[in-house]
């Protein structure tokens, strides 16, 4: 399936935003959005600075009840439950949304137990079991080659964009259904950048992935769908290449091309 | 033509101000040089007397043979007192750490921003440099008064309120240096707060909680003053926390105001054994250190 044969509509949605508003404290940083985010394809958004894609990431998994001034009010559903509503356990819901950050965030443990934390939260699998698990999870996030034969050590002493593919690998390997990614190449050089966008394209395969990006070529190349939002507002969303070669907007239009950001 | 002379170059060594800045560069470095000289004098005065007074006094019965009763014939050593130091330093860490490590993690972890973390903050600052008498007083008030007798214990007791507020301290700084960033990974994982805790965070912190406590031991293993009105002092070998014991810091105490010379040796060597305690406390705190960065 590529791009060019999707449409919205036509899509199984993933996750459904209907009028989300988020508040920090006083500030309204989301305004009405709604959203249909199909399954298994990729979605990018994109805007300047501030203009709240990744509070709107940070919605889908409930991080920002980590910050008590923080709120969200609305629906996002997903499989048929209020995300922000449900009374599933938190826990659960975040092992079932995945998310990797801007910067790497490896844990000060070995690269085995990076990957293996995660999976031994929900789940108690004998040593051949894991260490499958754990090799699946790293190959999988092109990681395995170059760390098979250390993974006993300390994930701090890989490289950045190794680090990346460890968080990667540590968020697929507990198999949640949609994957978030706030920045994940923003700290990277050009290659690991690469190896990323690669990793990412072929991910969909069996996840929902929603990627937050400040690079529009990245978003053009890896994305199935566009979001551009501006001042808490959703502005424009459609197919990746509608959004690049024929935006509805003035707005879209003028921050694309670069007139404007 | 300009009003500034067109020879006049401000890039140049003949600047007045470039000159007013080396001349005040070259003092404030020729001040700070004194100051560290005059520091250094006494560190190595104090250091150098010590060693030169105890070198009589250091021999391997020291570890062997109890304190000896005033004006003996034969020599004495400090077996009593190095045990006693050891139970009373052991004891006291061993209350004092899992209290300070606990309520660390709560300031730093849990009551972020409450109203009770900055209370308990504000009052482990005050407890942190509370005057160690004062915690004698405290501690002779509430529990030997109370029971009646001098002990071992209750200068552990004494001791362990004084490990609490640094463990504590140390604790909540080096957790508050775990990157946020590394939490939100964890909890996006579906890891529950606790296990965050301690799996992820400890385990970034633990280098730095651990130099808290053995700096929290070099700390006390020298105290005197509140060791005076808990554990008072033992002239033999004894085995129970729930009497006087002897201890480094009073055998110190009593021993070097007397007027028996043997006693006066010993008193050297007391204080050398203590001093090198902690100086290898706090060598295997900065290796501790070095290492994990």
């Amino acid at each position: 399936m590529t791009a060019d044969t999707l449409s919205l509509e036509k899509l199984p949605s993933k996750l459904q935003v209907n009028d989300l508003n988020f508040y920090y404290g006083g500030y309204h940083a989301l305004k009405n959005v709604s959203m249909s985010i199909p399954e298994k394809c990729v979605t990018a958004f994109i805007g300047p600075s501030g203009c709240g894609k990744s509070t709107l990431l940070r919605t889908f998994n409930r991080m920002f009840e980590l910050y008590p001034e923080q709120r969200a009010e609305g629906q996002i559903m997903m499989n048929g439950e209020n995300l922000l509503t449900t009374t599933m356990d938190v826990g659960l819901l975040r092992a079932q949304i995945g998310m990797v950050f801007q910067k790497p965030t490896p844990f000060p443990m070995s690269i085995y137990d990076n990957i293996a934390f995660g999976i031994k939260l929900f789940e108690n699998l004998n040593r051949t079991e894991m260490e499958d698990r754990v090799e699946w999870a790293l190959t999988k996030a092109a990681l395995w080659n170059e760390v098979k034969d250390k993974l006993k050590q300390s994930g701090n002493g890989l490289s950045g964009g190794q680090q990346q593919r460890l968080c990667i690998a540590r968020a697929i390997a507990i198999k949640p259904q949609v994957l978030l990614m706030d920045e994940p190449c923003s700290a990277l050089d050009p290659i690991s950048t690469g190896y990323i966008e690669e990793l990412i394209t072929e991910l969909k395969k069996d996840y929902t992935v929603v990627i937050v990006t400040h690079n529009m070529q990245h978003a053009a190349r890896a994305s199935d769908f566009t979001a551009y939002m501006y001042l808490g507002e959703l502005i424009e969303f459609g197919k990746t290449d509608d959004i690049f070669v024929q935006p509805k907007k003035k707005q879209t239009e003028d921050y694309i091309t670069g007139r404007f950001g | 033509m300009s009003a500034v002379p067109a020879m006049f170059n401000p890039i140049s060594e003949s600047n007045p101000i470039y000159r007013a800045r080396r001349r005040k560069n070259r003092v404030l470095m020729g001040v700070s040089l004194a100051m560290l000289i005059y520091g250094l004098v006494w560190l190595v005065w104090i250091l150098v007397t010590l060693l030169w007074e105890s070198a009589g006094a250091l021999s391997p019965t020291l570890f062997t043979l109890m304190t000896p009763p005033p004006g003996a014939k034969e020599s004495g050593g400090l077996a009593n007192p190095i045990w006693g130091s050891l139970l009373i330093v052991s004891s006291a860490t061993a209350i004092g750490t899992p209290i300070g490590i606990l309520a660390g993690t709560y300031l730093a972890e849990f009551g972020r921003g409450s109203w009770l973390a900055s209370a308990t903050r504000f009052l482990n600052d005050m407890l942190l440099s509370t005057p160690s008498i004062i915690i004698g007083l405290f501690i002779y008030t509430v529990y030997v008064a109370q029971v009646r007798h001098y002990s071992g214990w209750a200068g552990s007791f004494a001791l362990a309120l004084i490990v609490i507020p640094v463990v504590v301290r140390t604790t909540d700084d080096m957790l508050k240096l775990v990157p946020n960033s590394v939490r939100e990974a964890a909890i996006a994982l579906g890891c529950p707060k606790w296990k965050m805790v301690t799996m992820v965070c400890y385990r970034a912190a633990r280098a730095g909680i651990m130099t808290g406590v053995l700096l929290a031991v070099a700390r006390i293993s020298g105290e005197t003053a509140p060791l005076v009105f808990t554990a008072l002092n033992n002239q033999f070998f004894s085995n129970n926390m729930n009497a006087p014991m002897a201890n480094l810091p009073q055998v110190i105490f009593q021993f070097a105001m007397s007027p028996f010379e043997d006693w006066q040796r010993l008193a050297w060597g007391a204080s050398a054994l203590i001093t090198a305690a902690v100086l290898l406390l706090n060598i295997v705190a900065r290796y501790i250190l070095s290492r994990s960065k």
